[in-house]
């Protein structure tokens, strides 16, 4: 599947009807997705008859491209009730059946699931509503669960204090791509119609 | 819900110092094909705690004949992978819930999905 197929059939999934702000609900752009799942499945071959788990799965954007692009299973995890709902239908719409799901506080897995996927993939909540260091949390989090490669978006401006958590914890972080994520205005309290944040997409790997 | 990825879940209730395998008690289950890859059922076999996966396929009525412990060479044995293929990917559960076996705790599955959030004080 070419890069553009793979965007253009993320168009079809359906995003957030009332994003909860607290949660940081912002849905993951297809290009954005197609971007990483594209890298991920054919630079590094981490997808296909892979175990993949989503953190922070939302309405399931990445799960989705993850599953067609023929993951053996890719299971999504969200504290929000709301947006697995929105995830199960799109999960009907696509007709897949490599999705599975669990209604979880990601903060609050701790180490139950360690090194059981092969895979995981994330656009964890950046920390910016009262929720500082969450991301890191995110990280930690899927470093234990993974026992091949994580994958994640983190913002440009904590490259270096993420690179100091990576050698504490002894992986290896490789910034595969520098992104623009375009937020396009989604909450009353958004002034500009639209912002660019500079965003790091970046792999890490045991040591 | 499928049992792959039941055989992952534990309750993590304060106190409680296995919370697994969480019991299933499910209303209603459904299967959903899924195309076969011998490989990946392969790989997936020695990640999972095995006896964990009978007791959830007893809990369904599905045990099928599978054999309480594993049978070497397995890799190679096409029914036998077939067979764990269908329970582990194939059959899920819809509504019910799953109970912790220590503390007693019900976490609802609705639509599919396993709801593991704590209260504030559990």
């Amino acid at each position: 599947m070419k890069l553009k197929e793979l965007e253009s059939c993320l168009q079809q999934v359906d995003g957030f009807e009332e994003p909860k702000i607290q949660l940081e609900q912002y849905p993951t752009s297809p290009h954005i997705a197609g971007c990483m799942l594209y890298t991920i499945h054919n630079t590094f071959d981490d997808i296909q008859n892979k175990l993949v788990a989503d953190l922070g799965c939302g309405c399931g954007v990445l799960s989705v491209g993850a599953a067609v692009l023929d993951a053996g299973l890719c299971v999504g995890f969200d504290i929000d009730e709301d947006a697995l709902d929105i995830f199960k239908g799109n999960v009907e719409d696509f007709e897949l059946s490599n999705i599975d799901t669990v209604q979880c506080d990601v903060c609050s897995i701790g180490s139950s699931y360690a090194k059981k996927f092969d895979t995981v993939i994330m656009n964890p909540p950046f920390g910016t509503k009262h929720n500082q260091g969450i991301d890191m949390q995110f990280l930690r989090t899927a470093i234990s669960m993974a026992s091949t490669a994580v994958y994640s978006l983190h913002k440009t401006s904590t490259r270096d204090h993420i690179q100091k958590k990576a050698n504490d914890w002894k992986v290896k972080m490789e910034v595969i791509a520098e992104l623009r994520y375009d937020l396009p205005a989604s909450y009353k309290f958004h002034k500009k119609k639209s912002v660019d944040i500079q965003v790091d997409f970046i792999r890490f790997t045991p040591t | 819900m499928k049992l792959l990825t039941h055989n992952m879940l534990t309750s993590h209730v304060k106190g409680v110092t296995k919370g697994y395998p969480l019991i299933i008690k499910a209303t209603e289950v459904k299967v959903n094909e899924l195309e076969f890859n011998a490989q990946f059922v392969s790989r997936m076999i020695p990640k999972l705690e095995w006896n964990a996966l009978i007791q959830a396929a007893e809990w369904l009525g599905r045990s099928q004949d599978l054999p309480s412990t594993l049978i070497p060479n397995y890799e190679n044995d096409e029914e036998f992978l077939h067979k764990v293929h269908r329970i582990l990917l194939e059959v899920e559960v819809i509504e019910g819930c799953l109970q912790c076996p220590e503390s007693g705790r019900e976490f609802p599955i609705s639509k599919g999905v396993p709801n593991m959030l704590l209260i504030e004080d559990e």
